[in-house]
């Protein structure tokens, strides 16, 4: 078949998607180590620096999904009112701005918070929250949702029938989660460590923050240390490049612990679920998810409550700048579309050549690592990589938004991919054969079967890179324009000026219309099915 | 077509024609924010100089030298403003900067002499607390107490930097010994100043790192007297922030007429209250009300700018040591 006239999928648009990429973070950092004046390089900090992030990101990584599974299984079994609701809040926390979910989980398990209030009412000491659990239990509050989403759509993966067939063998609990659920995990959990894991290693004023002193430096730190303080560029470059080959590596390994794909395919019905026990593990499930909709929430509600008092009162600049920030996400949002669904279809074309076989794992598996380069490689090297290039070009400030929104969807890439790679990869398995046989492959396989199914998952990763790049504050301080900020740049101004109540409220503005425009998104992927 | 014009004109609405020269001054982002002073400066400097003033804002001061370092001769700044002294000798061996050329008669403590770099504001560092507790008289005091304080990473904030040269010059060799009493009253350090007096304020610490001028915020912006810094008889370290005029600039005489007017009254009365330090030359007027207040430092510490970088880093690695146990 691979030596067809037509190919079912057209591999080089993605190919070409992800050389972009791998170019875009070659040149940034050539142009970074081509400015380098001679530094003091790697020292010992440095490397308890590296030694540090790993650590940390470890245990993120693993609590996080640990976490995720039952609470996935709970949601995957379990139909209740607010159901939907719920699935679209869980995207809240990862998009929250980093300064926004400090202070608002502080206000929850901080010195001075509700959990210590209560503690001081029964004569307890109060919470002790700096240190590597605060750090873990942050990464947790931001990662476990993504990590539940990742899985909760290894569960729609699995085929509406298997579930009916196992409801008429009669399956217990046990044997639908040693048949049928078990081996997806395998095949999702990896996955969603490593993404996990990725994100983790990129973290800075959290892990400051909350890891309590200097020994909570990670490489992120220290690559902003390198920058401003010693202004080492050689050192930086370094320490980006020690951090892909960190994420690299365990994206390797992910890849090579992917369990490989069940048998058969269904007509991609909605999934009814026969086998929800009563009993002790309905009250379990209601456990799973009341537990972890109060850790979820609680930080949330803190946020909107300190910020909606000074809302009315917000400055125009406020608004002005949310208006900015809306069109920088969306952009945004196009670019990562523009790279992540031609990458993803060169993955499912891998599938495709050979359907039924292992290219379902090993296919994306180039691809989805070239994808995790931008979010890795530090978007501080990135974003001064362009400003070197572009610098003697154009004004920087002109191409703020523009650079901004870029460096976003790259930054985006590895969760889009995450999310699209898998179900491209499912479709070209399941749907190749027939495809091929019809004659029909190219734009028409992917108009007429490629993208509908796709849908739901090109959805989310909207939803997920629009809120991104919402929140962040990232490269734009360094192309600033004093006329043009974004909300995040907008909000730390307002702290600056010690205007902490103006601060908090831009900061629910920015909640609200990430979450908005998050859930817009997804719902438009998700059509009237349920996630 | 139309379209193109309409965009090309909104795109090219802050070049403004060519009759107008264009001065453009780089500082640290919250100097030109809304809050900041920048705004009310422009409208003043415009008034007089027959120019368009624009501000490029970039980071904060550390950030801003880097920027300058990554554009090199290149840039399009003609006048730098922001830097402090723990930057200054970094700044002057870049080779960007020339002499400023202004005779000025100024109010920072310790005199200035400085051909290079022009002051435009200065503070004192100090802790910040609420006044229902009884601030320590000095640094070992607050070791000795159980007091908990917020304060900022030297690598990535200039007041955490400013912690740090204010505890070595205060105590020299024996600073790791402070650093290592101070190690159980720290709660956490933070990025930025930002982070740290939020923290602050929601209750997660008795004292913050930030400036004596801090209170003054609360009182006259918010009517808010409950709030102190904390008198160290040690003395007081002191920030200096500066600017200076770029060696390649197009427009010399500008940049002069900038500077000069910098520490003039119209721009030094705009400082206190919305850059909430002192000015380098006191305005005529005096200052605001509410800033009699402060508390006045015995001793104003500081370190000599051309010895700057090598305390810093001596100190940066003893602090590094100190409270990564």
């Amino acid at each position: 078949m691979a030596d067809r006239a037509q190919p079912l999928i057209a591999r080089a648009p993605g190919r070409a998607a992800a050389g972009l990429v791998l170019a875009l973070v070659a040149a940034a950092l050539a142009a970074v180590v081509w400015r380098a004046e001679p530094g003091r390089g790697m020292g010992p900090s440095d490397w308890a620096a590296v030694r540090f992030t790993v650590v940390q990101a470890l245990w993120s990584a693993a609590i996080s999904v640990a976490l995720a599974v039952p609470l996935a299984r709970a949601l995957a079994r379990r139909r209740f009112a607010g159901r939907n609701v719920l699935v679209s809040l869980l995207g809240a926390p990862f998009i929250l701005p980093a300064l926004v979910a400090v202070l608002g989980l502080l206000a929850v398990f901080g010195r001075g918070g509700w959990i210590s209030a209560a503690l001081n009412h029964v004569g307890l000491g109060p919470l002790e929250i700096y240190g590597l659990h605060g750090v873990v239990l942050a990464h947790v509050f931001f990662n476990l949702p993504l990590a539940t989403r990742l899985l909760l759509q290894g569960w729609q993966s699995i085929p509406a029938e298997r579930f009916r067939l196992a409801a008429q063998l009669g399956f217990a609990p046990a044997d639908t989660f040693r048949l049928l659920e078990r081996p997806m995990l395998a095949r999702a959990v990896p996955g969603a460590l490593a993404i996990v894991f990725a994100l983790c290693l990129t973290s800075f004023a959290v892990a400051l923050t909350l890891g309590g002193g200097p020994h909570a430096t990670t490489v992120e730190l220290a690559i902003y240390q390198a920058f401003r303080f010693d202004f080492d560029l050689g050192r930086a470059a370094v320490l980006s490049c020690l951090q892909i080959a960190v994420a690299g590596a365990a994206g390797f390994v992910a890849l090579r612990l992917t369990g490989t794909e069940g048998f058969g395919t269904g007509l991609g019905r909605a999934t009814r679920r026969w086998d929800a026990p009563g009993g002790a593990l309905a009250v379990l499930d209601a456990v799973v998810i009341a537990g972890a909709v109060s850790f979820l929430a609680l930080p949330l509600l803190a946020v909107v409550a300190s910020g909606l008092p000074g809302v009315p009162g917000l400055p125009a600049q406020v608004w002005r700048a949310a208006a900015v920030s809306v069109g920088v996400a969306l952009l945004s949002t196009l670019l990562m579309l523009a790279l992540a669904l031609p990458m993803a279809c060169t993955a499912a074309a891998a599938v495709a050549r050979a359907p039924g076989g292992t290219g379902a794992n090993t296919g994306g598996g180039a691809i989805e690592l070239a994808g995790l380069l931008g979010l890795v490689a530090s978007p501080l090297v990135i974003g001064t990589g362009l400003f070197i290039w572009l610098n003697p070009v154009v004004r920087p400030a002109d191409v703020a938004l523009g650079v901004t929104a870029l460096v976003n969807a790259v930054m985006a890439l590895p969760f889009a991919l995450r999310i699209l790679v898998p179900r491209a990869c499912e479709i070209a398995t399941d749907h190749a054969r027939l495809a091929l046989m019809l004659n029909m492959a190219g734009w028409h396989f992917l108009r007429r079967v490629m993208l509908p199914r796709m849908r739901p998952r090109i959805g989310f990763a909207a939803g997920l890179t629009a809120a991104l790049s919402m929140g962040d504050l990232g490269v734009v301080t360094l192309f600033a324009d004093p006329s043009r900020g974004t909300l995040p740049l907008e909000m730390y101004r307002l702290m600056g000026a010690y205007r902490m109540d103006a601060a908090a409220a831009a900061g629910l503005v920015l909640l609200a219309l990430a979450l908005a425009l998050f859930w817009a998104l997804d719902r438009w992927g998700r059509g009237d099915a349920e996630a | 077509m139309k379209y193109l014009a309409f965009a090309a004109g909104v795109l090219g609405a802050t070049a403004i024609s060519a009759e107008t020269p264009e001065l453009t001054v780089y500082t640290y982002d919250s100097f030109v924010s809304d809050w900041g002073p920048g705004p009310a400066v422009e409208a003043a400097f415009e008034q007089t100089c027959g120019c368009d003033l624009r501000f490029v804002g970039a980071g904060d001061g550390a950030a801003l030298l880097a920027r300058l370092r990554l554009e090199g001769a290149r840039t399009e700044a003609d006048v730098v403003l922001g830097l402090d002294t723990n930057l200054t000798a970094a700044a002057r061996a870049t080779g960007l900067f020339a002499p400023h050329g202004v005779a000025a008669d100024l109010d920072v403590p310790g005199g200035w002499s400085d051909p290079d770099f022009l002051p435009f504001d200065w503070g004192y560092f100090a802790f910040v607390h609420g006044t229902d507790i009884t601030a320590p008289a000095n640094f070992r005091a607050l070791a000795d107490s159980d007091l908990r304080i917020i304060i900022q990473d030297p690598r990535s904030s200039t007041p955490g930097l400013g912690l740090l040269m204010w505890v070595k010059t205060a105590y020299g060799d024996t600073a790791p010994e402070i650093w290592q009493g101070l190690a159980d009253n720290i709660v956490t350090v933070t990025k930025g100043w930002s982070e740290a007096y939020g923290l602050f304020l929601e209750g997660e610490a008795d004292m913050v790192l930030s400036y004596t001028t801090s209170p003054a915020y609360h009182l006259i912006a918010e009517g808010d007297d409950t709030k102190a810094a904390a008198l160290f008889d040690e003395g007081h370290y002191m920030q200096i922030e500066v600017a200076g005029k770029v060696a390649g600039t197009d427009r010399p005489e500008l940049a002069e007429a900038f500077l000069a007017f910098m520490i003039s009254d119209a721009f030094q009365s705009i400082i206190p209250t919305t850059n909430w330090m002192y000015p380098a030359a006191t305005p005529e007027a005096g200052l605001p009300e509410g800033f009699d207040t402060l508390i006045q430092p015995g001793k104003a510490l500081i370190v000599a700018p051309q010895d700057a970088p090598a305390v810093r880093d001596a100190a940066l690695a003893e602090w590094l040591t100190a409270l990564s146990r």
